[in-house]
């Protein structure tokens, strides 16, 4: 049996001095989509900024790795460069810098701590062009300062273009549907739907099954209190949409 | 009082010190002890930072050279005007004239050149932006460590006229970079820019004083800068709206990024309102770069360093973007970053 791409197991959490994730398992194997849904609270972003390695979420306990590499030895670039790719639920705006030159200096900042040569202009302009036109993004939107004055929607399709551009190996996509109307939800999960590969693991992590109508997950794990409480199919997020939380929450608590 | 009066009367008496409120922060009377000698006649050995911009060039060196810049109505012209402190260098002081003409546009690329070390220097312009007229002025000083510099300009603009300036400083020991604008309104815009990049010890005073004396003018201000090391940056910004002056639109943003505990930021942004019906709005900040943003780029990939580096430059890069002259603008770039990566 080979070992899942991403491997999660009894993974504790504080932030600020509170303890957010007690013991969290969770397996995520190479060409899978898994969905994590709860309810606010739950401590979803936070094992999502765990995972990244944002600064302030103390992991306490337990053990993250991704392709068996201990991911939390790392830092957030190192962990970006191995193929770990969050998509933010708020993405940030950089005054001053092009979508297309922040990307650019991503990738190939990931590129350089690979070994990897780095992607010339031209030919990254032309990798950037066709996958805006496939997120429907207009050109012109990625000579402009990344994410200033973009709407919500607007936003979360420029994370889904970084994803496009970063070629990820795992995606972690924190709320991505928040913010979308229905159309532009529709393009998102076409946009993730494109990228799914044998190679590849996603973790959606979600409150509403809306996304997953969309993104078909081969998993939903269901997250209260800082654990994992039920594991399903498909099928699991209908029975939350229809029953809400509340069974499993008692069951936490 | 001016360090010009105390340079050409060689009265230590003359300096201005803390004592003018407008001085309170850039002390020259309680630093400099005693008057080097008048200036020698010295020459430029390096090609200004705008050299192959120009079509005309006006340098002055150690105080000599200076000649007016005058432009016919309607003519348009970019002239490099450079204030070279160069071997010899003591104490000297400089003034001109420069006249843009009714419909004429002008693009004046200012440079203070530190060539050698331990100058007095202050350098003055009487600038007048007649009607229709446009005036884009890009400074650029880069004095020496250990100099105190002033630069003192007087624009007035006529109804319908525009001036459109960024001052970017590196500081000195003291530098003080002054812009006075005279407003006439009707129409007429100012946008009064400046960027500062101080490492050292190194101070830097961006002082303005607008006064919008009739109906319809708009200044908009946007001036950015990062302190590092022991070096501390002075913003003054005033703008004054007359009885009368109607339909004022005046906007100013001052944003600093210390980053180093040792390093200090002192901002006085006034706005002073006699008017009825202006849109004013002024802000100001000084803090640290900003995690989350850090956090996010790093997450993309970005090792700290980078990502620091990045938006610190990005930071800048937002006024930077707003120099209207293309090719000045990318000197003006180049020269940022290479501050940024030699303090680095």
């Amino acid at each position: 049996m080979t070992t899942a791409m991403l491997s999660i197991r009894g993974l504790a959490v504080t932030v600020e001095g509170k303890t957010i994730l007690s013991g969290l398992d969770l397996e995520v194997p190479a060409g899978e989509v898994h969905a994590v849904m709860g309810p606010n609270g739950a401590g979803k972003s936070t094992l999502s900024f765990a995972l990244a390695g944002r600064p302030g979420y103390e992991v306490t306990a337990g053990s993250a790795q991704l392709d068996s590499e201990d991911l939390l030895a790392l830092t957030p670039d190192e962990r970006a460069a191995r193929g770990l790719f969050l998509s933010f639920q708020y993405p940030i705006e950089i005054p001053g810098v092009t979508a297309l030159a922040f990307i650019r200096t991503a990738l190939n900042a990931q590129r350089r701590a690979r070994g990897e040569e780095e992607v010339s202009a031209p030919d990254f302009l032309r990798l950037a062009r066709e996958k805006a036109a496939a997120l429907k993004i207009d050109f012109d939107m990625l000579r402009r300062p990344l994410n200033v004055g973009f709407s919500g929607g607007e936003k979360k399709r420029m994370e889904v273009l970084q994803m496009a551009l970063l070629s990820p190996r795992l995606a972690i996509l924190d709320e991505t549907d928040s913010g979308l109307d229905i159309d532009a939800l529709k393009i998102v999960a076409e946009g993730v739907n494109a990228m799914r590969e044998p190679d590849r693991a996603m973790l959606i992590i979600t409150h509403y099954q809306r996304l997953l109508d969309y993104i078909r997950p081969d998993r939903v794990h269901v997250m209260v209190a800082g654990e994992i409480v039920a594991h399903g199919g498909p099928e699991l997020a209908h029975e939350l949409e229809r029953e809400g939380y509340d069974r499993y929450a008692r069951r936490a608590a | 009082m001016s360090l010009a009066r105390a340079i050409s009367t060689g009265e230590l008496a003359e300096l201005p010190s803390r004592r003018q409120e407008d001085w309170r922060w850039t002390d020259l009377r309680g630093l400099v002890r005693s008057l080097p000698p008048p200036s020698a006649a010295g020459e430029a050995r390096r090609a200004g930072p705008f050299a192959t911009l120009a079509d005309r060039e006006v340098v002055i060196v150690n105080g000599r050279g200076a000649e007016p810049v005058m432009l016919a109505p309607g003519e348009s012209r970019v002239v490099a005007l450079r204030i070279v402190a160069a071997q010899g260098a003591g104490a000297h002081a400089a003034r001109i004239l420069v006249n843009v003409g009714a419909g004429a546009s002008l693009t004046l690329l200012e440079s203070y050149e530190g060539e050698t070390a331990e100058y007095l220097s202050e350098f003055d312009l009487d600038i007048r932006v007649a009607e229709g007229a446009r005036l884009e002025r890009i400074v650029l000083a880069d004095e020496a460590a250990d100099a105190v510099s002033v630069s003192l300009a007087n624009v007035e603009i006529a109804p319908g006229a525009s001036l459109a300036q960024t001052v970017v400083g590196v500081g000195a020991k003291r530098q003080r970079l002054e812009t006075r604008v005279m407003h006439k309104g009707g129409g007429a815009a100012a946008r009064l820019d400046g960027v500062y990049v101080l490492e050292d010890k190194r101070h830097s005073d961006l002082t303005t004083a607008v006064t919008h004396e009739a109906v319809g003018g708009a200044t908009d201000q946007l001036i950015k800068g990062i302190v590092r090391d022991q070096a501390r940056s002075v913003f003054q910004g005033r703008i004054t709206v007359a009885r009368g002056a109607d339909k004022t639109d005046a906007r100013m943003g001052h944003h600093a990024l210390v980053l180093s505990d040792r390093a200090e930021v002192d901002a006085k942004p006034e706005l002073e309102i006699f008017a009825d019906d202006v849109a004013c709005a002024h802000g100001n900040s000084v803090g640290a770069l900003d995690e989350d943003a850090l956090f996010y780029a790093c997450a993309r990939g970005l090792p700290e360093d980078a990502a620091r580096a990045l938006l610190t430059a990005a930071f800048l890069a937002e006024v930077i973007d707003r120099i209207e002259n293309q090719d000045a603008r990318e000197v003006v770039r180049s020269f940022v970053e290479a501050r940024l990566e030699g303090a680095s």
